[in-house]
Protein backbone atom coordinates (compact mmCIF):
# COMPACT_ATOMS: atom_id res chain seq x y z
CA UNK A 1 0.00 0.00 0.00
CA UNK A 2 1.02 3.55 -0.63
CA UNK A 3 0.88 4.19 3.08
CA UNK A 4 4.28 2.74 3.76
CA UNK A 5 5.82 5.05 1.20
CA UNK A 6 4.33 8.28 2.36
CA UNK A 7 4.43 7.72 6.07
CA UNK A 8 8.15 8.50 6.42
CA UNK A 9 7.87 11.91 4.71
CA UNK A 10 4.78 12.50 6.76
CA UNK A 11 6.78 11.84 9.87
CA UNK A 12 9.45 14.17 8.72
CA UNK A 13 6.84 16.82 8.06
CA UNK A 14 5.43 16.13 11.47
CA UNK A 15 8.85 16.56 12.98
CA UNK A 16 9.16 19.83 11.17
CA UNK A 17 5.79 20.97 12.41
CA UNK A 18 6.70 20.01 15.94
CA UNK A 19 9.92 21.96 15.71
CA UNK A 20 8.08 24.99 14.36
CA UNK A 21 5.50 24.61 17.08
CA UNK A 22 8.11 24.46 19.80
CA UNK A 23 9.80 27.52 18.43
CA UNK A 24 6.57 29.41 18.34
CA UNK A 25 5.64 28.19 21.78
CA UNK A 26 8.70 29.78 23.21
CA UNK A 27 8.07 32.91 21.23
CA UNK A 28 4.38 33.50 21.68
CA UNK A 29 4.48 33.25 25.39
CA UNK A 30 5.48 36.78 26.08
CA UNK A 31 3.64 40.01 26.32
CA UNK A 32 5.62 43.15 26.05
CA UNK A 33 5.40 46.31 28.03
CA UNK A 34 2.98 49.02 27.03
CA UNK A 35 3.97 51.39 29.78
CA UNK A 36 7.44 52.44 30.80
CA UNK A 37 8.18 53.78 34.22
CA UNK A 38 11.39 55.39 35.36
CA UNK A 39 11.45 54.97 39.09
CA UNK A 40 13.42 56.44 41.91
CA UNK A 41 12.80 55.25 45.42
CA UNK A 42 13.62 56.30 48.93
CA UNK A 43 13.83 53.97 51.86
CA UNK A 44 12.53 55.75 54.92
CA UNK A 45 14.13 55.07 58.29
CA UNK A 46 12.92 55.98 61.76
CA UNK A 47 15.27 57.37 64.34
CA UNK A 48 15.79 53.98 65.91
CA UNK A 49 17.12 52.69 62.61
CA UNK A 50 14.06 50.71 61.61
CA UNK A 51 12.62 50.97 58.13
CA UNK A 52 9.16 52.52 58.08
CA UNK A 53 8.35 52.58 54.40
CA UNK A 54 9.20 53.38 50.83
CA UNK A 55 8.67 56.60 48.92
CA UNK A 56 8.40 56.22 45.15
CA UNK A 57 8.58 58.71 42.33
CA UNK A 58 7.49 57.05 39.10
CA UNK A 59 7.82 58.88 35.82
CA UNK A 60 5.69 57.51 32.99
CA UNK A 61 6.66 57.49 29.33
CA UNK A 62 5.19 60.22 27.16
CA UNK A 63 2.76 57.97 25.32
CA UNK A 64 1.17 56.76 28.52
CA UNK A 65 1.29 60.26 30.00
CA UNK A 66 -0.64 61.62 27.02
CA UNK A 67 -3.14 58.80 27.45
CA UNK A 68 -3.51 59.41 31.17
CA UNK A 69 -4.20 63.13 30.89
CA UNK A 70 -6.62 62.67 27.99
CA UNK A 71 -9.86 64.46 28.74
CA UNK A 72 -8.62 66.10 31.93
CA UNK A 73 -9.54 69.74 32.31
CA UNK A 74 -6.85 72.30 32.87
CA UNK A 75 -6.85 76.07 33.04
CA UNK A 76 -3.80 76.31 30.84
CA UNK A 77 -3.71 74.15 27.76
CA UNK A 78 -0.97 71.55 27.87
CA UNK A 79 -0.19 72.18 31.53
CA UNK A 80 -1.69 70.48 34.53
CA UNK A 81 -1.39 71.55 38.14
CA UNK A 82 -1.09 69.17 41.04
CA UNK A 83 -4.70 70.00 41.99
CA UNK A 84 -6.00 69.32 38.49
CA UNK A 85 -4.22 65.98 38.57
CA UNK A 86 -5.51 65.17 42.06
CA UNK A 87 -8.36 62.87 41.02
CA UNK A 88 -6.07 61.02 38.60
CA UNK A 89 -3.47 60.50 41.31
CA UNK A 90 -6.14 59.08 43.55
CA UNK A 91 -7.32 56.70 40.82
CA UNK A 92 -3.73 55.65 40.29
CA UNK A 93 -2.96 54.71 43.86
CA UNK A 94 -6.33 53.04 44.28
CA UNK A 95 -5.79 50.93 41.18
CA UNK A 96 -2.25 50.08 42.12
CA UNK A 97 -3.51 48.23 45.16
CA UNK A 98 -4.57 45.34 42.94
CA UNK A 99 -0.97 44.97 41.82
CA UNK A 100 0.53 45.28 45.30
CA UNK A 101 2.02 48.59 44.15
CA UNK A 102 4.52 46.54 42.15
CA UNK A 103 6.67 46.77 45.26
CA UNK A 104 7.81 43.70 47.14
CA UNK A 105 9.82 43.81 50.35
CA UNK A 106 11.58 41.09 52.26
CA UNK A 107 13.20 41.66 55.62
CA UNK A 108 15.74 38.95 56.39
CA UNK A 109 13.92 36.72 53.97
CA UNK A 110 10.46 37.36 55.42
CA UNK A 111 7.81 38.99 53.26
CA UNK A 112 6.67 42.37 54.52
CA UNK A 113 3.39 44.04 53.70
CA UNK A 114 2.57 47.63 52.96
CA UNK A 115 -0.25 49.85 54.08
CA UNK A 116 -2.25 51.95 51.66
CA UNK A 117 -0.26 54.79 50.10
CA UNK A 118 -0.10 58.21 51.69
CA UNK A 119 1.13 61.62 50.51
CA UNK A 120 0.43 60.89 46.89
CA UNK A 121 0.32 63.37 44.04
CA UNK A 122 1.07 63.68 40.35
CA UNK A 123 3.02 66.32 38.55
CA UNK A 124 3.22 67.01 34.85
CA UNK A 125 6.44 68.33 33.42
CA UNK A 126 7.91 68.15 29.91
CA UNK A 127 4.86 66.21 28.70
CA UNK A 128 5.38 63.41 31.20
CA UNK A 129 3.63 62.53 34.43
CA UNK A 130 5.35 61.61 37.65
CA UNK A 131 3.49 59.84 40.43
CA UNK A 132 4.78 60.38 43.93
CA UNK A 133 3.59 58.24 46.78
CA UNK A 134 4.69 56.77 50.09
CA UNK A 135 4.08 53.17 51.05
CA UNK A 136 4.30 52.73 54.82
CA UNK A 137 5.25 49.26 55.98
CA UNK A 138 2.53 47.58 58.03
CA UNK A 139 5.14 46.85 60.67
CA UNK A 140 8.40 48.79 60.69
CA UNK A 141 11.32 46.40 60.53
CA UNK A 142 14.95 46.49 61.48
CA UNK A 143 16.48 43.66 59.50
CA UNK A 144 20.08 42.86 58.80
CA UNK A 145 19.13 42.61 55.17
CA UNK A 146 16.26 44.23 53.34
CA UNK A 147 15.44 43.29 49.78
CA UNK A 148 13.08 45.52 47.86
CA UNK A 149 11.95 44.62 44.39
CA UNK A 150 10.07 46.82 42.00
CA UNK A 151 8.59 45.17 38.95
CA UNK A 152 5.46 44.08 37.13
CA UNK A 153 5.12 40.33 37.03
CA UNK A 154 3.09 40.47 33.86
CA UNK A 155 5.54 42.86 32.26
CA UNK A 156 2.78 45.17 31.07
CA UNK A 157 4.81 47.87 32.74
CA UNK A 158 8.55 48.07 32.31
CA UNK A 159 10.16 49.48 35.44
CA UNK A 160 13.60 51.01 35.16
CA UNK A 161 15.32 52.64 38.07
CA UNK A 162 16.47 56.17 37.31
CA UNK A 163 20.00 56.69 36.07
CA UNK A 164 20.81 59.27 38.70
CA UNK A 165 20.05 58.64 42.34
CA UNK A 166 17.85 55.61 41.80
CA UNK A 167 17.71 54.74 45.46
CA UNK A 168 18.17 56.89 48.50
CA UNK A 169 18.36 55.77 52.09
CA UNK A 170 16.75 58.47 54.17
CA UNK A 171 17.99 58.50 57.74
CA UNK A 172 19.61 55.09 57.59
CA UNK A 173 22.00 54.12 60.36
CA UNK A 174 25.62 54.55 59.40
CA UNK A 175 27.27 51.44 58.03
CA UNK A 176 24.27 50.40 55.91
CA UNK A 177 25.24 49.33 52.43
CA UNK A 178 22.90 49.63 49.47
CA UNK A 179 23.20 47.60 46.29
CA UNK A 180 21.01 47.91 43.19
CA UNK A 181 20.66 45.13 40.64
CA UNK A 182 18.90 46.39 37.59
CA UNK A 183 17.77 44.62 34.48
CA UNK A 184 19.99 46.73 32.23
CA UNK A 185 17.44 46.60 29.43
CA UNK A 186 14.98 44.15 27.93
CA UNK A 187 17.46 42.70 25.47
CA UNK A 188 20.32 42.10 27.80
CA UNK A 189 18.06 40.67 30.45
CA UNK A 190 16.21 38.44 28.08
CA UNK A 191 19.39 37.09 26.66
CA UNK A 192 20.52 36.14 30.11
CA UNK A 193 17.39 34.09 30.54
CA UNK A 194 18.35 30.49 30.42
CA UNK A 195 17.43 27.34 32.17
CA UNK A 196 19.56 28.08 35.14
CA UNK A 197 17.73 31.30 35.77
CA UNK A 198 14.47 29.43 35.93
CA UNK A 199 15.53 26.63 38.12
CA UNK A 200 17.06 29.16 40.39
CA UNK A 201 14.55 28.84 43.22
CA UNK A 202 12.87 32.11 44.04
CA UNK A 203 13.80 33.54 40.69
CA UNK A 204 11.81 30.95 38.81
CA UNK A 205 9.45 33.58 37.58
CA UNK A 206 9.44 35.39 34.29
CA UNK A 207 8.52 38.85 35.59
CA UNK A 208 11.32 38.65 38.11
CA UNK A 209 13.75 38.83 35.25
CA UNK A 210 12.76 42.41 34.89
CA UNK A 211 12.86 43.17 38.56
CA UNK A 212 14.89 45.96 40.01
CA UNK A 213 16.37 44.53 43.13
CA UNK A 214 17.48 46.81 45.92
CA UNK A 215 19.43 45.17 48.71
CA UNK A 216 20.34 46.98 51.90
CA UNK A 217 22.66 45.33 54.38
CA UNK A 218 23.01 46.87 57.80
CA UNK A 219 25.44 45.81 60.50
CA UNK B 1 6.98 -6.59 6.07
CA UNK B 2 6.03 -3.06 5.42
CA UNK B 3 7.06 -0.71 8.17
CA UNK B 4 3.90 1.11 9.02
CA UNK B 5 2.78 2.62 12.24
CA UNK B 6 0.09 1.13 14.36
CA UNK B 7 -3.11 3.14 14.44
CA UNK B 8 -2.53 3.90 18.08
CA UNK B 9 0.91 5.28 17.44
CA UNK B 10 -0.33 7.29 14.49
CA UNK B 11 -3.14 8.62 16.57
CA UNK B 12 -0.73 9.59 19.27
CA UNK B 13 1.56 11.41 16.87
CA UNK B 14 -1.37 13.15 15.30
CA UNK B 15 -2.63 14.16 18.67
CA UNK B 16 0.71 15.60 19.67
CA UNK B 17 0.94 17.52 16.42
CA UNK B 18 -2.44 19.11 16.70
CA UNK B 19 -2.19 19.83 20.38
CA UNK B 20 1.08 21.59 19.81
CA UNK B 21 -0.12 23.52 16.84
CA UNK B 22 -3.19 24.71 18.65
CA UNK B 23 -1.28 25.13 21.84
CA UNK B 24 1.31 27.45 20.46
CA UNK B 25 -1.44 29.42 18.89
CA UNK B 26 -1.74 31.24 22.13
CA UNK B 27 0.24 31.63 25.26
CA UNK B 28 -2.99 31.35 27.12
CA UNK B 29 -2.96 27.68 26.39
CA UNK B 30 0.34 27.39 28.12
CA UNK B 31 -0.83 29.19 31.12
CA UNK B 32 -3.76 26.89 31.62
CA UNK B 33 -1.26 24.22 32.42
CA UNK B 34 1.40 26.37 33.95
CA UNK B 35 -0.91 27.63 36.60
CA UNK B 36 -2.73 26.08 39.41
CA UNK B 37 -6.26 27.25 38.71
CA UNK B 38 -7.04 27.49 42.39
CA UNK B 39 -3.77 29.02 43.38
CA UNK B 40 -2.61 32.40 42.36
CA UNK B 41 -4.80 35.43 42.62
CA UNK B 42 -4.97 37.65 39.59
CA UNK B 43 -2.25 40.03 40.53
CA UNK B 44 0.18 37.33 41.43
CA UNK B 45 -0.02 35.40 38.24
CA UNK B 46 3.02 33.49 37.32
CA UNK B 47 3.81 34.55 33.85
CA UNK B 48 5.08 32.06 31.34
CA UNK B 49 8.25 30.68 32.80
CA UNK B 50 9.69 29.64 29.47
CA UNK B 51 12.06 31.93 27.78
CA UNK B 52 14.96 31.83 25.45
CA UNK B 53 16.96 34.04 23.19
CA UNK B 54 14.01 34.06 20.85
CA UNK B 55 11.66 35.48 23.44
CA UNK B 56 14.21 38.09 24.31
CA UNK B 57 14.55 38.99 20.70
CA UNK B 58 10.80 39.15 20.13
CA UNK B 59 10.34 41.23 23.26
CA UNK B 60 13.12 43.55 22.32
CA UNK B 61 11.82 43.99 18.79
CA UNK B 62 8.27 44.68 19.91
CA UNK B 63 9.37 47.12 22.54
CA UNK B 64 11.68 48.79 20.10
CA UNK B 65 9.02 49.31 17.46
CA UNK B 66 6.45 50.33 20.01
CA UNK B 67 8.67 52.86 21.67
CA UNK B 68 9.63 54.35 18.34
CA UNK B 69 6.00 55.08 17.63
CA UNK B 70 5.60 57.97 20.04
CA UNK B 71 8.79 59.62 18.84
CA UNK B 72 7.77 59.13 15.22
CA UNK B 73 4.31 60.60 15.78
CA UNK B 74 5.93 63.62 17.40
CA UNK B 75 8.31 63.93 14.48
CA UNK B 76 5.41 63.69 12.04
CA UNK B 77 4.01 66.93 13.44
CA UNK B 78 6.75 68.91 11.78
CA UNK B 79 8.03 66.47 9.19
CA UNK B 80 5.42 64.80 7.01
CA UNK B 81 7.79 62.10 5.80
CA UNK B 82 7.99 60.69 9.32
CA UNK B 83 4.48 59.33 8.67
CA UNK B 84 5.97 56.75 6.33
CA UNK B 85 8.33 55.67 9.07
CA UNK B 86 5.38 55.46 11.42
CA UNK B 87 3.47 53.25 9.01
CA UNK B 88 6.42 50.94 8.57
CA UNK B 89 7.02 50.71 12.30
CA UNK B 90 3.35 50.01 12.95
CA UNK B 91 3.31 47.23 10.40
CA UNK B 92 6.45 45.61 11.80
CA UNK B 93 5.12 46.00 15.31
CA UNK B 94 1.88 44.29 14.32
CA UNK B 95 3.76 41.30 12.96
CA UNK B 96 5.85 40.84 16.08
CA UNK B 97 3.18 41.78 18.52
CA UNK B 98 0.60 39.30 17.30
CA UNK B 99 2.99 36.51 18.22
CA UNK B 100 2.29 37.44 21.84
CA UNK B 101 -0.75 36.49 23.85
CA UNK B 102 -4.20 37.55 22.80
CA UNK B 103 -5.19 38.52 19.31
CA UNK B 104 -7.36 35.47 19.02
CA UNK B 105 -4.82 33.07 17.63
CA UNK B 106 -6.04 30.34 19.92
CA UNK B 107 -9.66 30.98 19.11
CA UNK B 108 -9.14 31.13 15.38
CA UNK B 109 -6.83 28.12 15.29
CA UNK B 110 -9.14 26.02 17.47
CA UNK B 111 -12.15 27.10 15.47
CA UNK B 112 -10.46 26.10 12.23
CA UNK B 113 -9.51 22.70 13.61
CA UNK B 114 -12.91 22.08 15.17
CA UNK B 115 -14.80 23.05 12.04
CA UNK B 116 -12.50 21.38 9.54
CA UNK B 117 -11.96 24.65 7.79
CA UNK B 118 -9.49 25.23 5.00
CA UNK B 119 -6.28 27.17 5.33
CA UNK B 120 -7.66 29.73 2.91
CA UNK B 121 -10.58 30.41 5.19
CA UNK B 122 -8.19 30.59 8.09
CA UNK B 123 -6.32 33.36 6.34
CA UNK B 124 -9.54 35.18 5.50
CA UNK B 125 -10.76 34.91 9.09
CA UNK B 126 -7.43 36.20 10.42
CA UNK B 127 -7.52 39.25 8.19
CA UNK B 128 -11.18 39.99 8.83
CA UNK B 129 -10.81 39.75 12.60
CA UNK B 130 -7.67 41.90 12.62
CA UNK B 131 -9.47 44.51 10.55
CA UNK B 132 -12.32 44.47 13.01
CA UNK B 133 -9.90 44.84 15.92
CA UNK B 134 -8.46 47.93 14.28
CA UNK B 135 -11.90 49.37 13.63
CA UNK B 136 -13.00 48.79 17.23
CA UNK B 137 -9.89 50.54 18.56
CA UNK B 138 -10.49 53.50 16.25
CA UNK B 139 -14.16 53.65 17.20
CA UNK B 140 -13.42 53.54 20.93
CA UNK B 141 -10.91 56.36 20.76
CA UNK B 142 -12.79 58.26 18.06
CA UNK B 143 -16.05 58.30 19.97
CA UNK B 144 -14.87 58.52 23.55
CA UNK B 145 -11.75 60.65 23.29
CA UNK B 146 -12.23 62.67 20.14
CA UNK B 147 -15.98 63.30 20.15
CA UNK B 148 -16.86 63.03 23.85
CA UNK B 149 -13.47 64.08 25.25
CA UNK B 150 -13.76 61.38 27.87
CA UNK B 151 -10.97 60.79 30.34
CA UNK B 152 -8.54 57.90 30.26
CA UNK B 153 -10.40 56.42 33.21
CA UNK B 154 -13.66 56.27 31.26
CA UNK B 155 -11.94 54.92 28.20
CA UNK B 156 -10.15 52.30 30.19
CA UNK B 157 -13.41 51.24 31.78
CA UNK B 158 -14.99 50.92 28.36
CA UNK B 159 -12.02 48.88 27.28
CA UNK B 160 -12.36 46.70 30.36
CA UNK B 161 -16.06 46.15 29.69
CA UNK B 162 -15.36 45.19 26.09
CA UNK B 163 -12.66 42.85 27.31
CA UNK B 164 -15.07 41.04 29.62
CA UNK B 165 -17.64 40.91 26.84
CA UNK B 166 -15.08 39.43 24.49
CA UNK B 167 -14.14 36.74 27.00
CA UNK B 168 -17.80 35.92 27.45
CA UNK B 169 -18.17 35.73 23.68
CA UNK B 170 -15.23 33.34 23.44
CA UNK B 171 -16.81 31.15 26.11
CA UNK B 172 -20.19 31.22 24.35
CA UNK B 173 -18.59 30.53 21.02
CA UNK B 174 -16.73 27.62 22.59
CA UNK B 175 -19.91 26.37 24.19
CA UNK B 176 -21.66 26.32 20.85
CA UNK B 177 -18.73 24.52 19.21
CA UNK B 178 -18.65 22.01 22.06
CA UNK B 179 -22.36 21.42 21.70
CA UNK B 180 -22.15 20.78 17.96
CA UNK B 181 -18.85 18.91 17.96
CA UNK B 182 -19.71 16.96 21.09
CA UNK B 183 -22.82 15.65 19.34
CA UNK B 184 -20.82 14.65 16.30
CA UNK B 185 -18.20 12.99 18.44
CA UNK B 186 -20.72 11.03 20.46
CA UNK B 187 -22.47 9.87 17.30
CA UNK B 188 -19.15 8.80 15.83
CA UNK B 189 -18.44 7.01 19.08
CA UNK B 190 -21.73 5.18 18.98
CA UNK B 191 -21.36 4.42 15.32
CA UNK B 192 -17.93 2.87 15.38
CA UNK B 193 -18.79 -0.08 17.55
CA UNK B 194 -21.83 -1.45 15.74
CA UNK B 195 -20.53 -0.67 12.28
CA UNK B 196 -18.29 -3.68 11.66
CA UNK B 197 -20.97 -6.07 12.85
CA UNK B 198 -23.83 -4.46 11.01
CA UNK B 199 -22.12 -3.46 7.86
CA UNK B 200 -19.74 -6.36 7.75
CA UNK B 201 -17.74 -4.75 5.01
CA UNK B 202 -14.00 -4.27 5.01
CA UNK B 203 -12.94 -0.76 5.79
CA UNK B 204 -9.87 -0.72 3.67
CA UNK B 205 -10.97 1.56 0.92
CA UNK B 206 -8.28 2.89 -1.29
CA UNK B 207 -9.96 6.20 -1.82
CA UNK B 208 -8.05 9.35 -1.68
CA UNK B 209 -8.87 10.91 1.62
CA UNK B 210 -9.40 14.56 1.37
CA UNK B 211 -12.18 14.65 3.85
CA UNK B 212 -10.83 17.64 5.69
CA UNK B 213 -11.57 19.78 2.67
CA UNK B 214 -15.24 19.12 3.11
CA UNK B 215 -17.43 20.69 5.58
CA UNK B 216 -20.13 18.46 6.87
CA UNK B 217 -23.02 19.94 8.68
CA UNK B 218 -23.59 16.99 10.90
CA UNK B 219 -25.98 18.79 13.09
CA UNK B 220 -28.10 19.45 10.05
CA UNK B 221 -28.53 15.79 9.18
CA UNK B 222 -27.85 13.98 12.36
CA UNK B 223 -30.88 11.77 11.93
CA UNK B 224 -28.96 9.74 9.40
CA UNK B 225 -25.52 10.25 10.80
CA UNK B 226 -25.33 6.52 11.43
CA UNK B 227 -25.48 5.77 7.75
CA UNK B 228 -22.88 8.32 6.90
CA UNK B 229 -20.12 7.40 9.21
CA UNK B 230 -18.05 5.78 6.48
CA UNK B 231 -18.77 8.59 4.15
CA UNK B 232 -17.06 10.97 6.41
CA UNK B 233 -13.72 9.41 6.05
CA UNK B 234 -14.13 7.90 2.68
CA UNK B 235 -14.48 11.20 0.99
CA UNK B 236 -17.90 10.90 -0.61
CA UNK B 237 -19.18 14.30 -1.26
CA UNK B 238 -22.41 15.05 0.41
CA UNK B 239 -21.32 18.15 2.24
CA UNK B 240 -20.92 21.51 0.62
CA UNK B 241 -18.23 21.65 -2.03
CA UNK B 242 -15.31 23.92 -1.19
CA UNK B 243 -16.51 26.73 -3.42
CA UNK B 244 -19.67 27.00 -1.39
CA UNK B 245 -17.68 27.81 1.69
CA UNK B 246 -16.92 31.25 0.43
CA UNK B 247 -20.61 31.86 -0.16
CA UNK B 248 -22.83 33.91 2.09
CA UNK B 249 -23.61 30.96 4.33
CA UNK B 250 -19.91 30.28 4.80
CA UNK B 251 -19.26 33.82 5.84
CA UNK B 252 -22.17 33.79 8.20
CA UNK B 253 -20.57 30.89 9.99
CA UNK B 254 -17.22 32.60 10.04
CA UNK B 255 -18.73 35.81 11.29
CA UNK B 256 -19.12 34.45 14.79
CA UNK B 257 -15.38 33.77 14.88
CA UNK B 258 -14.57 37.21 13.47
CA UNK B 259 -16.80 38.93 15.99
CA UNK B 260 -15.47 36.90 18.88
CA UNK B 261 -11.89 37.71 18.10
CA UNK B 262 -12.30 41.12 16.58
CA UNK B 263 -14.33 42.79 19.28
CA UNK B 264 -11.40 43.19 21.60
CA UNK B 265 -9.06 45.95 20.57
CA UNK B 266 -5.36 45.91 21.26
CA UNK B 267 -4.49 48.21 24.12
CA UNK B 268 -1.34 49.21 22.27
CA UNK B 269 -3.44 50.55 19.42
CA UNK B 270 -5.58 52.54 21.83
CA UNK B 271 -2.55 54.14 23.44
CA UNK B 272 -1.12 55.05 20.05
CA UNK B 273 -4.45 56.51 18.92
CA UNK B 274 -4.87 58.64 22.03
CA UNK B 275 -1.30 59.81 21.77
CA UNK B 276 -1.76 60.72 18.11
CA UNK B 277 -4.96 62.54 19.01
CA UNK B 278 -3.15 64.52 21.68
CA UNK B 279 -0.56 65.51 19.10
CA UNK B 280 -3.31 66.64 16.73
CA UNK B 281 -2.49 63.85 14.30
CA UNK B 282 -5.41 61.54 14.83
CA UNK B 283 -5.41 60.48 11.19
CA UNK B 284 -1.81 59.29 11.52
CA UNK B 285 -2.87 57.20 14.50
CA UNK B 286 -5.69 55.71 12.46
CA UNK B 287 -3.34 54.83 9.62
CA UNK B 288 -0.89 53.32 12.10
CA UNK B 289 -3.68 51.25 13.65
CA UNK B 290 -4.68 49.77 10.29
CA UNK B 291 -1.07 48.92 9.50
CA UNK B 292 -0.70 47.29 12.91
CA UNK B 293 -3.82 45.28 12.10
CA UNK B 294 -2.34 44.20 8.80
CA UNK B 295 0.84 43.02 10.50
CA UNK B 296 -1.19 41.22 13.14
CA UNK B 297 -3.27 39.53 10.47
CA UNK B 298 -0.18 38.15 8.76
CA UNK B 299 1.11 36.51 11.93
CA UNK B 300 -2.28 35.17 12.98
CA UNK B 301 -2.87 33.84 9.46
CA UNK B 302 0.49 32.07 9.56
CA UNK B 303 -0.44 30.40 12.83
CA UNK B 304 -3.88 29.52 11.49
CA UNK B 305 -2.30 27.86 8.46
CA UNK B 306 0.07 25.99 10.76
CA UNK B 307 -2.85 24.70 12.82
CA UNK B 308 -4.79 23.62 9.73
CA UNK B 309 -1.71 21.89 8.27
CA UNK B 310 -1.04 20.06 11.50
CA UNK B 311 -4.63 18.94 11.57
CA UNK B 312 -4.37 17.74 7.96
CA UNK B 313 -1.31 15.74 8.88
CA UNK B 314 -3.20 14.29 11.81
CA UNK B 315 -6.11 13.47 9.56
CA UNK B 316 -3.90 11.68 7.07
CA UNK B 317 -2.00 9.80 9.74
CA UNK B 318 -4.99 8.65 11.70
CA UNK B 319 -7.84 8.59 9.27
CA UNK B 320 -6.14 6.75 6.49
CA UNK B 321 -7.57 3.35 7.07
CA UNK B 322 -10.07 2.60 9.70
CA UNK B 323 -13.14 3.87 11.47
CA UNK B 324 -11.00 4.54 14.50
CA UNK B 325 -9.27 7.27 12.56
CA UNK B 326 -12.51 9.04 11.81
CA UNK B 327 -13.47 8.70 15.42
CA UNK B 328 -10.13 10.11 16.39
CA UNK B 329 -10.63 13.12 14.16
CA UNK B 330 -14.08 13.76 15.62
CA UNK B 331 -12.48 13.55 19.03
CA UNK B 332 -9.84 16.01 17.96
CA UNK B 333 -12.42 18.45 16.68
CA UNK B 334 -14.31 18.08 19.90
CA UNK B 335 -11.09 18.72 21.81
CA UNK B 336 -10.43 21.86 19.80
CA UNK B 337 -13.96 23.04 20.52
CA UNK B 338 -13.45 22.33 24.21
CA UNK B 339 -10.24 24.33 24.09
CA UNK B 340 -12.12 27.41 22.90
CA UNK B 341 -14.56 27.01 25.76
CA UNK B 342 -11.67 26.55 28.16
CA UNK B 343 -9.97 29.72 26.92
CA UNK B 344 -13.15 31.70 27.25
CA UNK B 345 -13.90 30.44 30.73
CA UNK B 346 -10.29 30.82 31.82
CA UNK B 347 -10.07 34.38 30.57
CA UNK B 348 -13.43 35.26 32.04
CA UNK B 349 -12.55 33.90 35.47
CA UNK B 350 -9.12 35.47 35.41
CA UNK B 351 -7.14 32.25 35.45
CA UNK B 352 -5.57 33.07 32.15
CA UNK B 353 -4.08 36.44 31.54
CA UNK B 354 -4.22 37.63 28.01
CA UNK B 355 -2.82 41.04 27.48
CA UNK B 356 -4.79 42.57 30.25
CA UNK B 357 -6.10 46.06 30.32
CA UNK B 358 -4.46 47.87 33.19
CA UNK B 359 -6.28 50.96 34.32
CA UNK B 360 -4.43 53.10 36.71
Amino acid sequence: MILSIWIPPMRRLLGWLLAAAMMLASGVASAHPHVWITASSELLYAEDGSITGVRHAWTFDDMFSAYAVQGLESKKKGAYTREELGPLAQTNVESLKEYAYFTFAKADGKKERFQEPVDYFLDYKDTVLTLHFTLPLKNPVKPKQLVLEVFDRSFFIDFQMAKDNPVKLVGAPSGCQMKLDRPSDGTATAQKLNEQTFTDGPNANFGMMFANKITVDCP
Amino acid sequence: MKPHLSPLWRGFLACVAVLLAVGVADAAFHEVFAQNPFGAPKSAQAVEPEASGLIGWLLAKQSEFYRQMSATIRAAKSDGSAVWTLLFISFAYGIFHAAGPGHGKAVIASYLVANRETARRGIALSFASALMQSLVAILIVGISAWILNATAKTMCRAEGAIEIASYALIALFGLRLVWVKGGTFIRALQATQPVPAIAGVPHHHDHSHHHDAHDHHHHAHHHHAQDHVHDEHCGHSHGPVPSELAGPGGWRRGFAAILTVGIRPCSGAILVLVFALAQGLFWAGIAATFLMGLGTAITVAAIAVLAVSAKDVAARLSGARDGGGALFMRGLEFGAAALVLLFGAGLLLGYIAAERTTCF
